[in-house]
Formats: structure tokens, C-alpha cells, sequence
């Protein structure tokens, strides 16, 4: 608007320079200064347009970006524990974690006074799950201290009788993690996902035998990538096929090709168990025919060889449609115009029709990618063991652990590697190469 | 079919009664709610209970039950439905140890058993008939169920041998095959431990130490190659069906119908089973006529007839004593169905409980030890 203004006042000057009588603005036919007129036709204009998109603008915003705005927060959050423990939290200030010596008897004081509201509200046990997640325990503790705390004389002193009711008082690991995790945000879930914890002399690194997240981010991209590459060796020939056919062949060829979205995710995913399993359909064959003998049947379920295939089937679809539109409209007079020039099938195909073709290519490839790192039912069910992706722990904490700020940490992360990989791709490739059609 | 038929023609002639019975067999409900969203587990479960508890409870009052399906992730969604404030279900069915955690948040309402519930036909008090199921006071136990091994009885490589002992799992050389676990640390570990020479009274003892965890996953190890791991109840029945394993845990009401539906050539390894307790909430805060509904419900659905009644289509064992003696025969098959509930003696000479204490403090740290053990 500034400028548009702006830009205004300078056309009016060069036309009062260049006409002779400077009787102010310019008007329009109604007696209105044209600028304000063309001004409030413009308005109207951007209100209707917005008034337009609004409903999507708002649905998409209550459904899609507050929940999940939401949830990412979750990932730092950690409002229970100051808002649980708020005097203990006040009383801790002035502890330091370093020393092996435990706090005063004010912390004890203030955490009698808290817990006695907590228990009463029923937030306590809340508060030592969350604690649980950084030291073993906690959840006992607080479940014991609801117990024992109506026993307690009120007079005081605490600390003895805090430390009667259950030993694990006396242990300078407790109040470390409470000092440690006081705060209103904590980094403690975004650690966690990453392998790594917060202790009193920094942040470490898990010890090897509890470190899963990393190397399972790593296998969820890889075996994206590799469904992604399967899909795309698979799907080039058929969305080519189909460009090449009569339109009567290609269209059933296509309804092949869609044939799969309409039936159901979990059926077509049962049905890669009856195929794949040791005592099931290719093995059977193949023990019949002959190629393998029946003590050596192939494992191809419940590792990553099942997860690949099964993902590859599943989402082959949405690597040959944008591939088989972009193809459509490459002109087949390209290849013979480089044929008639001299050039072999392979050399036609590869320096003229497959370039033209890239466009496609990267946007199968990009929704295939995308699709395949969240995936989560079908790893699930012909995943095994070697073959789960990190959406299966995402789930897992969502609705088994209930360790929501854990799967929220996990979740910010995976959608930052996939912001990055397509920023990434964005600089290599360049997202204005992508066509769906 | 024909039983919906007399279930039906029961309610109907017990109608009549309808006023006299009043007192012991259905309390007059004054501004209850007209229907009810129940939560449960769906297939032959929920069709168990269905049949036992809510039709006829439909047929004498006319009440309209909704089904949903979600106790899978009942704790997950009740505390959502908590925090955006709007509490859709009226009763949700738990196990033990989710009942536990959402009568500790006070999502679900404490029960005055010995006022709520209704007393077993022999006359005890609610308190004294549920006895060690009542395992806090939110939570309502309807059955007992366990988790234990099937095994296929036709694996030639056996050369006639049957599994006898839990122990049997890990002897690959008497009993090579593959064997089905579930994907979680929980129960596995506890098995490894019993067959690594921990007694049942050392085995959380054990189990509280690194050692003691690491000990059980590398007794987990000797058998890890023949494992095929699972997440839902229903694979190790398929797995077994499929000739994919020749044994695995699964839930005994699984196994049951693999053995006496499907008449598959399978059997039943009752040693060291773990029990656990399936029972009703209430989720705290209700409106006060759908409070009222679900507890005029709650006392129907729960009294000794009804609990033994759903034995009747599942092979749990009923939480109250007093419904033990009146288990009788599956309504479809004709057979008694007493041999098979994992209460019955015969089936529970050694037996484990689900320490839900235990693994509530544990379940993090054990869960990634044992999910990094099986990335490995």
C-alpha cells in the first residue's frame, strides 16, 4: 500500500509538471480522486477474494495447523512440574544440583504443602510419570508419598519423615532431576529423541544400550528412499506404457493402476502376508517348481524386505500418475525427430524424452518420499522387528507409553528432516521442476 | 441366532415381573439417560458382552447402546476428551493396569462397591465376591483372563514330543520351529527369568536391576532367530493356523477359538500363564443422568448371573466367586466351558499375576532396553 501510494504521488507531480493547470488530484467521473476510487475498487476486489478462500482458510486452520501447533509444543512443555511443585520449585532456587548434599528442610517443608494440594487434586501421580521419564522411579515415589502423606505430622520436621515414608528421599538423584526439570520448558523430550539426556554436568549421550531413536530416523529415511526408488524403477515403464498405448488399452491399464486406491490399506496389506510368509503363496511355488527346498524357505515377511515390498506396491499409484501426466505431454514427434537425426532408441530416449520427463519424475518422487517416512500401519503389521519406521514409536508413545511429549519431540523432529531434505532438494533439483500435470 | 431369539423371550417373560423383581434384579431408573456410549474391545468380546449384558439390559429398559470400539487406546483418548472438555463415552472397558493410571488422574470415578454393586447370589458382599480383583477403586472387574502358549500338535520334527513346561519355548533342540512373541518387554521378560532359574519370588527383585533385564534379553537371545514378535492378539492364532509358528502367547480366549471354532490342530500350554483383570470405569464428572443410567447399568451387568453368563460366548474366567460355580456350557458349541477359564485349578498350578506396580515405574526404561535389543 505504502508504495503503491508513493508511486501515486509521483505520477501526480510528473503530471502536474507536464499539464499546466495544477488544480489538485486527478478525479474520477463521479467527482472522486481516482487514486481513492481505484483504491476502494481494489479493496472490494481483495475482500471478495479473501471472503472466498476464507472457508478454507479457517478450516485449515482449526483442523490442521492449531492441533498440530499443538502438539509441537508439547515437545517443550513442561508446565506440570512448576505448576504442581510451585514452592518447591521457588524453594529450590537457591540448592545446587552439583553438591552430593541433599536440600533443606524449607524444600522439604514447601514439598509437603505442594503434594498436599496435589494429592488432593489428583495431580500427583501425573507429575511422577512425567518425572519417571528422566529417572526411573518417580512413579512409585509419588504413587508411595500419596500414601504416606496423610500420616505425616503437620508440625514438621519433614525431611526425617519424608525420608521414613521411603529412602529414595535421601538419594541426591531424585532432587537433581526435580531441580533439573523445574521449568516451564524443558529440552528434556527433544533430547530424549535424539538419544541423548540431560544430567547435572551437561547433556550425554544415552549409553548404547538404551539408544533407539537416531538409528531409527535414519532407518525410516533409508527405506523411504529405497520405496521411493523401487517405485519409480516400477512405475517409469508402466506411466510410459501408458502414454504409448492406444486409449482403450491405457485406460484399462490405468484403472489397474488406480485399482489399488480403492481398496482398502489393511486388505491389500493382509494380503502381502498370505503372499510373502514362509508358508505362503511365493514360497510355495517356489518350493514346487523347485528353485528352493522346503527346509529353506525365503523370509521375505516380517523384516524390511516385507516392509519394502508391501510400501512399494501400496504407493506405486502416486509415483505413475504425475509421471504418466507429465509424459502425455511430451510430443512423441521429439523422438522422431531424433531418430530421423541419427540417433540411437537409447540415445533418443535418454538426451530427449527422459529429461522432458524429469518434472514427473521428481514430483512421484517427492510424494512417494513423503508418504512412505510417515507410514506407520503397514511397517506395523509386516514390519517385524527390522523393519518399523519411527511413526510406529510415534503411535506407540501417543497411545500405549502416553509419553505425549516424547512422540510430539519425535514427530518435530521427523517434520524438521523433512523440511531440510526438501529444502535440499528444492537447491539441488529446484521445486519449480516438479509438474503433476 | 435362535439363543438372541430366547435371550429375548426371557426378557420378555421376565417383563410381567418386572415391578416385583425390581428390588433384586433391575432398580427403577428416575431421570436416567435413554442411551449409553460403551467402549470395548470389538470382535468376539465385545459380542460376548453384548450378548450377556446390554441386550438384555436393552430389552427390560428400553436403554440404546452405542458401541465404540476404542479401548485400545482408552487412557490416550479419555485424557483428550478430559482436556478439550467434552467426555463422550459413559463406560469404558480396561485392563488392569490402563483402569490404574486413569483412576490416578482422576479420569475415572471412585465406586463404593459394597453400595454400587449389586451382592452375589450366595449373599456376599460385593467387597468379599470380587475379592483380589478389585485391584483399585475405580475400577469394576468383569473377567480374568491370562496369556499363554498354543502350540500346533502335528510338528513332525517333534518326533511325537508335546510341550509340557514354559521352559519348553527356549529348547530349540526338542522343539525347533518358530515360536511367536509379543513385540513388548512385559511377560517375555518375566518368562525368560522363570526359565533362567529365577524363582517367582525373586522376579521382580531381579528384574529391578540392569543385570537382571540384560540377563532376560539374553535369555530371550538363545531363541531370538525363531521369533516371529507380535502386536495384536489375533496374529499368534493366525501364525499358528498358517503353520508360520509352531507355538506363541497369545490371550487364552484366542486360543480357545483357534482350538474348539476353528478345530485346528492346535493345544493349550497352561504352565506360568499371566493373569490379568479386564474390567469397566466410569470416567469421573459424568452429567448426573448419564451417571445415573450407567450405574443402574453397572449394578445389572456385573451381578453373579450376568458375569457368569458371558462365559457363555467367551472362554474368560467371571471376576465375581460366586459366578464360578454357574459357568456352564458355550452357547454355541454345547461344551462346558469350566475346563477352559483360566480360573479353573486344573489351569493355574503355576501362575504369575501382572505386576502392574512394578512395570508402571519400569515400563520406560525396560521399553527402550528392550525396543534397542531388538533393533540389534
Amino acid at each position: 500500500m505504502g508504495r503503491a501510494s508513493r508511486k501515486g504521488t509521483s505520477l501526480m507531480t510528473d503530471t502536474t509538471a507536464g499539464r499546466v493547470p495544477p488544480s489538485g488530484p486527478m478525479l474520477a467521473a463521479d467527482g472522486r480522486p481516482l487514486k481513492a476510487s481505484l483504491n476502494r475498487a481494489m479493496r472490494a476486489q481483495k475482500i471478495r477474494a479473501f471472503l472466498l478462500v476464507a472457508p478454507l482458510l479457517v478450516f485449515v486452520l482449526v483442523t490442521f495447523i492449531l492441533p498440530i501447533g499443538d502438539m509441537l509444543f508439547r515437545s517443550v512443555e513442561n508446565e506440570i512440574v512448576p505448576q504442581t511443585l510451585p514452592t518447591t520449585v521457588e524453594a529450590l532456587q537457591d540448592w545446587d544440583p552439583q553438591t552430593d548434599a541433599l536440600p533443606g528442610e524449607p524444600v522439604f517443608a514447601a514439598l509437603h504443602d505442594d503434594l498436599t494440594v496435589a494429592v488432593e487434586a489428583k495431580t500427583s501421580t501425573r507429575l511422577g510419570q512425567r518425572l519417571n521419564y528422566e529417572y526411573s522411579g518417580f512413579s512409585s515415589l509419588m504413587r508411595g508419598v500419596a500414601r504416606e502423606l496423610k500420616k505425616m505430622d503437620p508440625a514438621g520436621p519433614f525431611k526425617e519423615q519424608f525420608i521414613a515414608a521411603d529412602k529414595k528421599w535421601s538419594e541426591p538423584a531424585v532432587w537433581q532431576t526435580l531441580k533439573l526439570f523445574s521449568g516451564s520448558y524443558t529440552s528434556g523430550y527433544l533430547l530424549n529423541a535424539l538419544d541423548m539426556q540431560l544430567t547435572v554436568d551437561g547433556i550425554k549421550v544415552k549409553p548404547a544400550q538404551d539408544r533407539i531413536y537416531v538409528s531409527l530416523f535414519l532407518r525410516t529415511m533409508v527405506m523411504s528412499l529405497g520405496v521411493t526408488f523401487f517405485c519409480l524403477l516400477l512405475g517409469y515403464p508402466i506411466a510410459y506404457l501408458l502414454t504409448s498405448l492406444p486409449l482403450r488399452t491405457s485406460n484399462l491399464i490405468l484403472i489397474l493402476v488406480l485399482l489399488p486406491f480403492w481398496t482398502s490399506l489393511l486388505v491389500r496389506t493382509a494380503a502381502w502376508k498370505v503372499l510373502l510368509q514362509q508358508q505362503g503363496v511365493i514360497n510355495d511355488l517356489l518350493v514346487w517348481i523347485g528353485i528352493i527346498d522346503d527346509a529353506n524357505r525365503l523370509v521375505m515377511i516380517n523384516n524390511a524386505t516385507g516392509t519394502t515390498i508391501a510400501m512399494t506396491h501400496i504407493l506405486l499409484p502416486f509415483m505413475i500418475l504425475p509421471l504418466f501426466s507429465v509424459m502425455k505431454g511430451i510430443p512423441p514427434s521429439y523422438m522422431r525427430a531424433a531418430k530421423s537425426l541419427g540417433a540411437s532408441d537409447w540415445t533418443a530416449f535418454w538426451r530427449v524424452y527422459f529429461p522432458q520427463s524429469i518434472p514427473g519424475v521428481g514430483a512421484g518422487a517427492i510424494l512417494c518420499f513423503i508418504l512412505a517416512v510417515g507410514y506407520y500401519i503397514t511397517p506395523e503389521l509386516v514390519g517385524g522387528t527390522s523393519g518399523v519406521f519411527i511413526s510406529n514409536r510415534i503411535a506407540y508413545h501417543i497411545s500405549t507409553s502416553l509419553n505425549w511429549g516424547l512422540a510430539a519431540a519425535l514427530a518435530t523432529l521427523l517434520l524438521i528432516v523433512v523440511l531440510a531434505l526438501y529444502w535440499t532438494y528444492d537447491r539441488i533439483v529446484g521445486i519449480d521442476n516438479v509438474k503433476l500435470g | 441366532m435362535s439363543l438372541r431369539y430366547l435371550v429375548g423371550a426371557v426378557a420378555l417373560a421376565a417383563l410381567p415381573f418386572g415391578a416385583a423383581m425390581a428390588d433384586d434384579d433391575i432398580a427403577p431408573c428416575d431421570g436416567c439417560a435413554k442411551a449409553m456410549t460403551v467402549v470395548s474391545w470389538g470382535g468376539a468380546y465385545q459380542k460376548s458382552q453384548q450378548k450377556a449384558y446390554s441386550e438384555p439390559y436393552a430389552a427390560l429398559t428400553g436403554t440404546t447402546f452405542t458401541w465404540d470400539e476404542s479401548s485400545n487406546e482408552a487412557v490416550a483418548k479419555l485424557r483428550a476428551q478430559n482436556e478439550a472438555g467434552n467426555v463422550t463415552w459413559d463406560l469404558v472397558d480396561v485392563e488392569g493396569p490402563d483402569s490404574q493410571r486413569l483412576c490416578d488422574e482422576g479420569l475415572a470415578m471412585p465406586i463404593d462397591f459394597d453400595k454400587d454393586l449389586a451382592p452375589g447370589n450366595d449373599g456376599s458382599t460385593p467387597t468379599a465376591d470380587f475379592g483380589d480383583s478389585l485391584i483399585n477403586e475405580c475400577f469394576i472387574p468383569q473377567i480374568v483372563f491370562s496369556t499363554t502358549f498354543g502350540y500346533r500338535t502335528d510338528v513332525a520334527e517333534w518326533n511325537g514330543a508335546v510341550p509340557t513346561s514354559l521352559c519348553d519355548i527356549f529348547d530349540l533342540e526338542t522343539f525347533p520351529g518358530k515360536r511367536s512373541l509379543e513385540k513388548r518387554p512385559k511377560k517375555n521378560l518375566e518368562w525368560a527369568l522363570l526359565c533362567d532359574g529365577v524363582s517367582k519370588d525373586d522376579l521382580y527383585d531381579v528384574l529391578s536391576t540392569p543385570e537382571g533385564v540384560e540377563r532376560a534379553l539374553n535369555k530371550l537371545g538363545t531363541i531370538r532367530d525363531q521369533v516371529v514378535w507380535w502386536s495384536a492378539g489375533a496374529e499368534t492364532p493366525q501364525l499358528l493356523a498358517d503353520k508360520e509358528v509352531v507355538m506363541g502367547s497369545t490371550y487364552n480366549g484366542r486360543l480357545f477359538s483357534v482350538i474348539e471354532e476353528q478345530h485346528q490342530p492346535v493345544a493349550m500350554l497352561w504352565d506360568w500363564e499371566i493373569f490379568d483383570f479386564d474390567g469397566w470405569i466410569v470416567p469421573n464428572n459424568l452429567p448426573d443422568d448419564r451417571k445415573a443410567r450407567v450405574m443402574n447399568f453397572l449394578r445389572f451387568a456385573t451381578d453373579t448371573q450376568r458375569l457368569a453368563d458371558q462365559a457363555k460366548w467367551i472362554a474368560y474366567g467371571p471376576a465375581r466367586n460366586s459366578s464360578q460355580p454357574l459357568v456352564g456350557k458355550h452357547a454355541d458349541l454345547g461344551i462346558e466351558m469350566a475346563p477352559h477359564m483360566p480360573t479353573n485349578p486344573e489351569n493355574r498350578k503355576n501362575y504369575l499375576v501382572n505386576n502392574i506396580e512394578w512395570w508402571a515405574d519400569n515400563q520406560d526404561e525396560v521399553e527402550a532396553k528392550f525396543q534397542a535389543w531388538l533393533a540389534k
